[in-house]
């Protein structure tokens, strides 16, 4: 049985510990905004919150999360994530949005963290979320201008 | 990338069910919807001959029915466009769902008009004159049935923000409440489209995509998140070499896994069906395989390559292209330049993993669910495997997480694959196919591996007089319903972007010899471009610097009967302050490179840092006639960019013995944003009819990084990627 909090609500899933909890989430407890890229922690599109902190969910067991608190794209709120949001959809940044998600998690964290991030820290945040479709320009405008808002 | 007027009745399993005919192009009927919702359930596409392009909803949703599929190119948002502009609807009241199924409506006009399918960067071209159309129509439907109703005169009864209005009276109504009257009108014919003048939507560079919000909140549905009621999950085990069979295989450990429900041998492999994703992974490393290797293509990638240095040096086997006499213009030459070029198999590698979702209902019909980039193929291969008349398959089309060509095999094969799996368990439940990342990498279809070897003459004055090319490689097309596309032995995907080289030379020499390999390859973001668009544009940059004269001076004196190749180039080069002094360790590179009858030129800002080429600033100046979307033109771009640089920098699919070496995005790389460049796109101003912007953006930025990077170090990089070529 794996027992952690997801996006608010306890979840007592009847998986194998071995599970990566990316597939509890999508497979068990239906939320799918969390997308599935590698399998391998090398794409990014996974990303949810672990306690706040941004992880692979592929590459994370149901087992390590006993008991904690896990936020999904769905769930993530607050008045950073929600700017990240607003901002990453004025500025059109998806094109297919497949790996959007993973995106705006990892950026949401990097700006709870980090308020005022440079480039150079927007690039170290951010590299483990690939893009295929190349929207890396407008996620690091959308970043600087997310940050202008929430300083504001 | 495809051209159906050329397309042939000759494949092996399309063709044969006669649905690929070579016929005349059929003009597409203008076919409106209007869907009464009182009468929507008794409707069925077959009842309701309207029903094709756009739809109108009593409580005034607007549906435009896409013929276009939308990987993330944002083709929904472009036809939604045309149609917001011609009916004067509201954003709010429009929804985009992708249509199928019937090829006399939907087929691609600029392939002819007897296949759907999106690809060649077309998606805007097919659509221009039939949606604007469908549209224009639609409102005056719309605003006649108005009229009578009011009865006031037709033409002072006006639409806008989706609202009729009487302005005389002040009376208003939404479109919905005369759909029906609307419908039962007759249609007109020669509906005039609104002048260039009064565009609100088309050209308006603040608009901005109608699909992102739900892309920022995960609620974007792709094939990976269908769920049906009672289905399972495969997925697959695939021979190690391409066109090795199961001999035998043996799954007693993987059944005894919790959650597996079968597995079942496919002609394509082993497929592990289970209640969810996780037992399927789980399971199928417990499944012990034996292969029949014995027709399996065995070569790795370097013999492959190494037998098309040799094929190279031979005379080539078809003639592509043959200007004045190239062999005597060579043995004239003051000076000759020569260069070898080596491209390596690229993957497609789109986040989304392919997938397909089936389901058997109990009627007999087949219920498919994919990215649906050749619908008519997916339908027929689907039909034949299911044993089912191709109408009793029903296409849902998803948008899909990238796509970049790989879902738009001549096979279906992931469509093919799935209905094969659904019914190896005997339709029992629906099958929710979903490919992991290593089944996707090493899955085939590839970008083709290339050689060419070049050859160029420049008399005393440094006048270019001599330009010979040969290419050599695996034909996308041979073998499929596309090979009609091969003419006099070219495969024009082969050889787009060399053999129509713009540059004035009195003697032009193209060969094409084509080898044959097993490893299945495709097209692949903008195809025969890829390799053409670095060799013709590293190669003359080189022989500018042979001739001693400035690369975009050269490139413009040849260039005086091609004004929209020379307006880009013009364009990028003053945008970027070609010839201004650059910060010390920095070089400029240029490129310029016309496909899918668009025309872009880059001009990148480049340092070497830490012996790699680092792109610091790409201007790209574009032109593809009238800029529909201004944003998402750039944002294509800008993508395309990100793709093409990624490519030539780092990424290279090898195989040893048959066998694919990478598996995943740890060794096959993508680039990632701490490699991304700044970029600025200028758009061109045009009067000319909407071209290409999918794929246009991705020719130019090699050879612009390439020829910077000659300026910067001396060297041009002849094998790629550049993680393999650049030796500094």
């Amino acid at each position: 049985m794996a027992r952690f909090t997801l996006n608010g609500v306890q979840q007592d899933l009847d998986v194998d510990p071995d599970m990566p909890l990316l597939w509890a989430i999508r497979d068990h407890a239906g939320l799918t905004g969390t997308k599935f890229g590698c399998g391998l922690a090398q794409c990014g599109a996974c990303t949810v919150h672990w306690d706040g902190l941004p992880v692979r969910a592929c590459q994370t067991l149901v087992s390590d999360v006993e008991g904690a608190e896990i936020t999904t794209i769905e769930g993530v709120s607050g008045d950073v994530a929600e700017t990240v949001q607003k901002v990453w959809a004025e500025l059109d940044v998806p094109q297919c949005g497949y790996c959007q998600s993973g995106q705006i998690m990892s950026a949401a964290a990097l700006l709870a963290e980090t308020p005022k991030p440079s480039d150079e820290d927007i690039d170290g945040a951010m590299s483990g979320n690939l893009c295929r479709c190349g929207t890396y320009q407008r996620i690091r405008a959308a970043i600087h201008e997310a940050a202008r808002r929430l300083e504001a | 990338m495809i051209a159906a007027q050329t397309v042939s009745s000759d494949g092996p399993d399309i063709g044969r069910r006669g649905f690929l005919l070579g016929t005349a192009a059929t003009a597409a009927g203008l076919a409106i919807g209007f869907r009464p919702l009182a009468a929507a359930a008794n409707a069925t596409p077959a009842q309701d001959p309207f029903a094709a392009y756009l739809t109108i909803d009593e409580d005034d949703t607007v549906t435009v029915l896409s013929s276009q599929f939308d990987m993330g190119q944002g083709s929904y948002h472009g036809l939604a466009t045309l149609v917001v502009e011609e009916l004067d609807l509201d954003w709010a009241q429009v929804t985009v769902v992708g249509a199928s199924g019937n090829p006399a409506l939907y087929g691609n006009l600029m392939w002819g008009g007897a296949i759907q399918g999106s690809g060649g960067s077309t998606s805007m071209a097919t659509s221009w004159n039939r949606y604007r159309t469908a549209a224009a129509t639609a409102r005056r439907m719309l605003t006649e049935a108005a009229a009578e109703a009011w009865g006031v005169s037709a033409d002072s009864v006006t639409i806008e923000a989706g609202q009729l209005r009487h302005a005389a009276s002040g009376r208003t109504s939404g479109l919905g409440a005369f759909a029906r009257a609307a419908a039962s009108r007759p249609v007109p014919a020669d509906v005039p489209l609104k002048p260039a003048t009064a565009w609100t939507q088309i050209g308006n560079a603040d608009l901005k995509r109608y699909d992102v919000v739900p892309k920022t909140r995960g609620e974007q549905d792709f094939t990976i998140d269908v769920t049906l009621p009672d289905m399972v999950t495969a997925t697959m085990i695939h021979p190690p070499k391409f066109g090795a069979t199961v001999a035998a295989f043996d799954a007693t450990d993987a059944k005894a896994v919790s959650g597996v429900v079968d597995v079942v041998s496919v002609p394509s492999g082993i497929a592990v069906v289970a209640t969810d994703m996780w037992s399927a992974i789980k399971a199928r490393d417990l499944v012990s395989v034996t292969w029949d290797e014995s027709t399996a293509e065995s070569r790795g990638s370097e013999e492959i390559l190494a037998e098309y240095r040799d094929l190279a040096t031979m005379p080539p086997v078809a003639s592509a292209r043959n200007d004045g006499d190239t062999a005597a213009a060579l043995a004239s030459a003051a000076t000759v330049v020569e260069s070898q070029f080596e491209f390596p198999y690229l993957a497609h590698a789109a986040l989304e993993p392919l997938n397909a979702v089936v389901r058997m209902n109990a009627d007999g019909t087949l219920e498919i669910w994919s990215g649906h980039q050749l619908p008519d193929v997916n339908q027929n291969v689907a039909a034949a495997i299911a044993e089912v008349e191709p109408a009793k398959v029903k296409l849902h089309t998803l948008k899909t997480g990238g796509g970049f060509g790989r879902r738009a095999t001549p096979s279906g094969d992931i469509a093919a694959e799935a209905v094969h799996v659904a019914k190896a368990i005997g339709w029992r439940h629906p099958v929710r196919l979903q490919w992991t990342r290593e089944n996707d990498m090493r899955g085939g279809y590839y970008r083709p591996a290339y050689v060419h070897r070049m050859r160029a003459g420049l008399d005393a004055e440094g006048n270019l007089i001599a330009w010979e090319n040969h290419i050599v490689g695996q034909s996308i097309v041979a073998g499929t319903p596309f090979a009609g596309l091969i003419q006099d032995g070219v495969d024009k995907t082969s050889v787009e972007g060399a053999s129509n080289i713009p540059y004035a030379i009195p003697n032009i020499s193209v060969g094409l010899t084509t080898a044959e390999v097993k490893i299945p390859v495709l097209w692949w973001r903008s195809v025969g471009h890829t390799h053409t668009a670095y060799t013709t544009e590293v190669f003359i940059d080189q022989i500018a610097e042979a001739a001693g004269a400035d690369p975009v001076a050269f490139r413009l004196k040849l260039l005086a009967n091609h004004p929209r190749h020379a307006g880009v180039l013009r364009l990028a080069a003053e945008k970027a302050g070609w010839g201004k002094p650059l910060p010390e360790g920095r070089k400029f590179g240029v490129a310029v490179h016309e496909s899918f009858a668009s025309y872009v030129a880059q001009v990148t800002e480049m340092s070497m840092e830490d012996g790699e080429p680092k792109v610091h600033r790409v201007v790209a100046a574009v032109d593809c006639g009238i800029a529909i979307n201004p944003d998402t033109i750039k944002a294509q771009v800008e993508g395309g960019i990100a793709w093409g640089l990624g490519s030539i920098l780092q990424e290279e699919l090898t195989l040893t013995d048959g066998e694919v070496d990478q598996g995943n995005y740890d060794t096959y790389t993508p680039l990632r944003i701490d490699q991304m460049p700044k970029v600025e796109v200028h758009i061109v101003e045009s009067t000319e009819s909407p071209t290409g912007i999918g794929e246009p953006g991705v020719p130019p930025i090699a050879p612009a990084v390439a020829n910077g990077v000659a300026a910067l170090t001396g060297q041009r990089v002849t094998r790629l990627p550049f993680a393999k070529g650049l030796n500094v």
